[in-house]
Parts: C-alpha cells; structure tokens; sequence
C-alpha cells in the first residue's frame, strides 16, 4: 500500500436540482430543492486491485461511477487520477486521462448501438483516440479482441442483435479493452444476466484483470458477486460511504450496523428454511434525507447523538467506518 | 390424465405454442406438476425458460398468438384450462391471486388503493361497500402498512415500491384465494426490502391457508421460502423434487451446474464454476434432451431421445443418467 493510489477520490459531492420550473416555485412559493446523490465521499484505489462499492438502488453509487469516468461533473471534491487532478478538467474525449480509463455497463442491450457491426463497435475507441488509422492493422486488432473474450473473430461481420446477453456484455468488454484501459469501471456488469452466464463473466473478467493487469472499480447490489469479485468494499447509503473494509473482513466482521444488516438481508441457497433477518423500513427520500446519521431511522442501535450529529468516518483496522455507536465503541 | 387425488392444482402435459410465420415456437412443453393445499412450489430458471409463461398458462392470460396447445390445468378437481373466458375470470382473483413482478404496472395509477381493494373485494364478495372498506383496512394492516387509515385514499404513486408490493399482495388474497401465484415478485425490490416481501408473503399465505406458485430466478428466495422446486429449462421442467434435496443433491446435471455457477455469500470461491454456451433460442431448440450440448456428463443416447421425467434418489429428474438400465450398470 506504499505505492501511490492510481485513483483518490477526496470529498466527492454531486447534487441535482429537482425543484420545479421557476414559475411554479414563484406561484407556489416553494423553495428550490436539490438531491443530495453524493456527499462527501473519500475512497482511493490502489493499481491492479478492485474496488467495490456495494449498496441499495439510489445509494449514489452509480453517481459515483458516472463522475470517475466523467460523464458528470462533481459539484464539488477532487477526483485524481495517477497524481493528476481530473475534476478541472472538462468532459470530452482529449483529456490525457480518458485513453487510460474505460467503463462497462449493466444493460448490454442498451449500450451497443444495434445499427453498427461488432468490428465498427469494438474499433471505435480506437479511432476516437486515435491509437491507430491502418485498416489492417485495426482489424487485426478487433479479431485478437474477439479472440481475448472468447469470441470468434468472424463475428466482426455481424450486428448485435445476433448475440445472447452473455455474448452482448462479451463485446462491450473487449469494447472496453480495446484501447488499453488501466482502469475499468463496472457499473452492474452482470446484473442483467442470467446466473449461469454471470458465473462466465465474472470468471473472463477476472482472468483478464490478471493478464493484463487491470485496475477496477466494480459497482453491484449484489453482495455475493462483490465478495466474488473485490479486494476492498466501499458500503453507500444515502449517498455516503459507511463503512470501506477489506473483503474478507467486511463479510467475517463488517462494522456499520447497515453492513451487518444488509449481509443479514441477502437469501443464501445454504439456509434452507432459515428466514432471513428483514431491515425494517425502507431507504428514505433523498432530497429530505434525515438529520444526523442517514440510516438512524432503520438503525437498531441508534441513540440520541445519531439523530442529530452526522457521523465522520474512524479508522479500524484495514478500513473506516462512520458510525457513532463503533467510534464509542459501543457496538 | 386427470388430477392426482388431493391436489389443488394439476397441471398435465402443458404445451404452450406461439404461431409465427416460420411455424409454431414451443415455449412451454410437456410440463407437468402438482401443487398440494397449502404449499409452496418454486418454479424456477433462466430467462426464456419457460416459467413466467406456465403461470400465465394456468390463470388463462395468455396473449395472442401464445395459446395452450396441449394438456390440462385442473384446480380443485375441475378443469379450468378450456373454461370459457367469462369463467376463467372468476376463478382469477377468487380462487386463484396473482402478484406480478413490478409493483407499479400492477397497480391502477388513476385509481386510490381503497378504490381497487374495494373493487377487488365487491367484484368476488357479496358484501356492503362500506364492509368492503373495512375489509379493505384490514387487509392493509394485515401486510404492514402503517397507518392504513391514512394511506388507503393514497394513490400507487405516493408508495414506495416495497410498499407498493404490499399493497399488491393485500389484492391477491383479497378473496381469499386457495392459490396465489407469484411471478418474481422481490426482482425489482432492493435485497432489504425483498427480505421483508418474502416474509410477509410467506406468513399471509400460511395464515389464509393459500397455496403459492412461486416463480424466480433467484435460488436463495426459492431456498428459504419453497417446499418443492421445479427447475426449468427451455421449456421443460428439468429436475423437480424436496427443496433440501434438489439445492444440496441436485440430480440433472443443469441443476447441479447452475448451483456451483452461483456466488456465495458464505465463502470464498477462486473461481466459480460455469455452464459454457447458453440457453438455446426457442428457435433452435437441440434435439434429444435440450441440455445436452452445454452438459459436461451428455453421452450418444442423450442427442438422439428426449429423457422424460424418472426417478432419481428422493427427486425426479429428466435425464438418461437415471435411466433404470444406466443406474443399474
């Protein structure tokens, strides 16, 4: 861990305006009202291993995600990459950076463009960053990819909609190695995938983060795959981060009473007949997030300090987590 | 082929069919199950396996061109398959309750919660509008809404979608159904607001005495919440048996490899083992068992015959590895 992080995020926040248009506020004397989708988020990623942030729908974690790879812009925090502020500098494919990073998505029939052929959507990047203009040399590139997923390189011919999901989300990673990524951020890979498929995609890859050295970011709801898949966990709730904790240690001792609620929560095929412990409540309403601690509502070992002093996060060993209960040392 | 004596629902040899230009697709085929008063069947597979479409089969919603092409779906020994729609629309909603996957398309957005309970009920009970009401309030404090005083004039969308969900499963035992059928009804639901669902759907149908015809894909809710599993595969149940039996020893070497092919939560695996090649399209279904070319133990017989279900240990599976003369060699 001496080395320097390839990626440190540092109080990363990004709010949405969701008031209504000017002249219903006006008529309706309502203020403006923003979404809080992260706040404050301070997480770093070191080079070859993968992080994850796991949590539940509208945790921000997807937020995260979209502002690493610069799809939007934070409304405030610091995002480097390899040393270099990345925040200042607008969206838009010429920045150094980009070439280095690269994103695969959830929905692998929404993210190919049904019109275009394999070889066109896996050469794109490519020639976006203009890695290389010899036809030849780009096609012989596509088919090592295609080869690299365990495709065949005579599928270059073909359109999208010939291929299974499995196959689909295939294209989109070798899409995504295509122009040598360091840094992959996996927003859902396999969410939308049948189960016997997903275990073929979190195998490739796995296998291609060892061959070539690669550095993810993995977002999932799905806590078994994260276990899969991570070397440290990030838990968000409410668009902050809870706990972060190696993997082994977030499942044999998570921390944050929500990590422990939510390990409780998930079905496992081992406990025939057991029932699962139920989180009462539901996620509340992000734009009116409660006071204090976000989860103190659900929490069972809330106390009066919960309710009114938001918690900052404490070092345990290997991680952090922001809980006032842990940092008294009551749980 | 009728019902077996003292079952709630038989389904027979269920064939569903859709006519396309290049000839029938076999969606559903020769499928065949019981379900016993009071139990908890999983029906479970991949998507375009065939499951969803065996739930819509038996309460008689197919869509055009979809259409039961062969066998019989018998609910307390009658045979409500080939019952005129007038018919088939009294016993869903009254004998049989439906909960669908996505809570908000299930739920009328112009209408308030009351108002479709209140439907519900009046529709399948002779009963005063204003028992109805009071039924209806009884229903929503029964699946934990809080305050249903309150929320019973809501509209579905001032509901979150667990509770949503709720609201879904008071509708289906509105009429006191003697079978619920529910079609993924946790898919959309966040892992601690499934948790919930699943409790609450077990412990309502126990109390009102309601079968449940649980359709997933997810293993881990068929494995706390079904007696017995019926696993499909491109169309057919594969293996069907005991819960304990079919996730601890699973017999058709599918299961099996659809167990090993899931991530536990409870420990590490380097690898996680995996089916090569994926479901086939309903277009190029293979011959002899479906199965054969992604299964590692396939052998000569299983690309030439179609296995039917045989018995294998306390489960039954379709598959020529339990085949009296395989077993005995």
């Amino acid at each position: 861990m001496s080395e320097r992080p390839l990626i440190e995020v540092e109080g990363l926040t990004r709010y949405f305006d969701v008031s209504k248009p000017l002249l219903n506020r006006i008529v309706e004397r309502l203020p403006k009202s923003t979404l809080r989708a992260v706040h404050q988020v301070s997480f770093s990623i070191v080079r070859g291993e993968t992080f994850a942030l796991v949590g539940e729908s509208g945790c921000g974690k997807s937020t995260v995600a979209r502002m690493l790879a610069g799809l939007i812009r934070p409304s405030g925090g610091a995002i480097r990459f390899d040393g270099a502020d990345v925040t200042a500098v607008g969206s838009g494919g010429r920045a150094p950076h980009r070439r280095r990073l690269q994103m695969i998505f959830q929905d692998p029939y929404a993210s190919l463009n049904p019109r275009w052929r394999v070889g066109d959507i896996i050469a794109e990047p490519i020639l976006a960053f203009g890695l290389a203009d010899d036809k030849a040399e780009i096609e012989e590139r596509v088919s090592d990819l295609l080869r690299v997923v365990k495709l065949d390189p005579a599928d270059r011919a073909k359109f999208p909609h010939e291929f299974s999901g499995g196959q689909r989300q295939r294209i989109c990673i070798a899409r995504a190695l295509s122009n040598k990524p360091e840094f992959i951020i996996c927003d859902e890979p396999t969410s939308a995938l049948d189960v016997s498929v997903q275990a073929q995609i979190l195998n490739l890859m796995r296998d291609l983060q060892d061959e070539f050295g690669l550095t993810y970011l993995f977002i999932s709801h799905n806590l078994a795959v994260v276990r899969h898949m991570a070397t440290r966990i990030g838990v968000m709730y409410l668009g902050k981060l809870c706990e972060v904790a190696p993997a082994r240690q977030l499942f044999s001792a998570p921390r944050h009473p929500y990590t422990r609620l939510l390990l409780d929560a998930v079905p496992d095929i081992s406990m025939t007949g057991k029932a699962r412990r139920a989180i009462t409540g539901e996620v509340p309403n992000p734009i009116d997030p409660p006071k204090g601690c976000a989860f103190h509502p659900r929490c069972p070992h809330a106390f009066d300090r919960c309710r009114s002093e938001t918690p900052a996060p404490v070092a345990t060993d290997g991680g952090e987590v922001a809980c006032h209960a842990v940092a008294e040392g009551r749980i | 082929m009728s019902a077996v004596a003292g079952a709630l629902l038989s389904v027979r040899g269920l064939r569903v069919e859709f006519a396309t230009r290049a000839g029938p697709l076999v969606a559903v085929d020769d499928v065949s199950f019981d379900i016993a008063p009071g139990e908890v069947l999983g029906v479970v597979g991949e998507s375009g396996a065939g499951k969803s479409l065996t739930g819509t089969a038996i309460i008689g919603l197919l869509d055009p061109p979809g259409r039961i092409a062969a066998g019989e779906v018998w609910l307390e020994g009658r045979r409500i398959d080939n019952l005129p729609p007038e018919q088939i629309r009294k016993i869903r909603g009254r004998r049989i309750g439906m909960v669908f996957q996505d809570p908000l398309t299930s739920l009328d957005p112009l209408y308030t919660i009351g108002e479709q309970l209140t439907e519900t009920i009046l529709t399948h009970m002779p009963m005063s509008q204003a028992k109805a009401r009071r039924r209806a309030l009884d229903l929503l404090a029964e699946v934990g809404i809080p305050a249903p005083e309150a929320r019973i004039d809501a509209y579905p969308h001032q509901f979150s979608g667990g509770m949503r969900q709720r609201v879904v499963i008071a509708l289906a035992l509105a009429a006191e159904p003697v079978l619920v059928i529910a079609d993924e009804p946790t898919t959309a639901l966040d892992v601690s607001v499934q948790a919930q669902i699943i409790t609450l759907l077990k412990r309502t149908c126990r109390e009102h005495g309601a079968a449940v015809m649980l359709i997933t894909h997810d293993m881990g809710v068929i494995a706390e919440t079904a007696d017995r599993v019926a696993v499909m595969y491109a169309g057919r149940v594969v293996e069907l048996g005991p819960v304990h039996d079919v996730i601890g020893h699973a017999r058709h070497p599918y299961t099996s490899g659809l167990m090993a092919s899931i991530p536990l939560i409870s420990h590490e695996a380097p690898r996680l083992q995996q089916i090569e090649g994926s479901m086939p399209r309903l277009t190029a279904i293979p011959p002899g068992c479906a199965f054969h070319p992604r299964c590692p133990k396939a052998f000569e017989r299983c690309g030439r015959e179609r296995p039917d279900m045989m018995a294998a240990g306390t489960s039954r599976a379709a598959c020529w590895l339990y085949a009296p003369e395989v077993v005995r060699s």
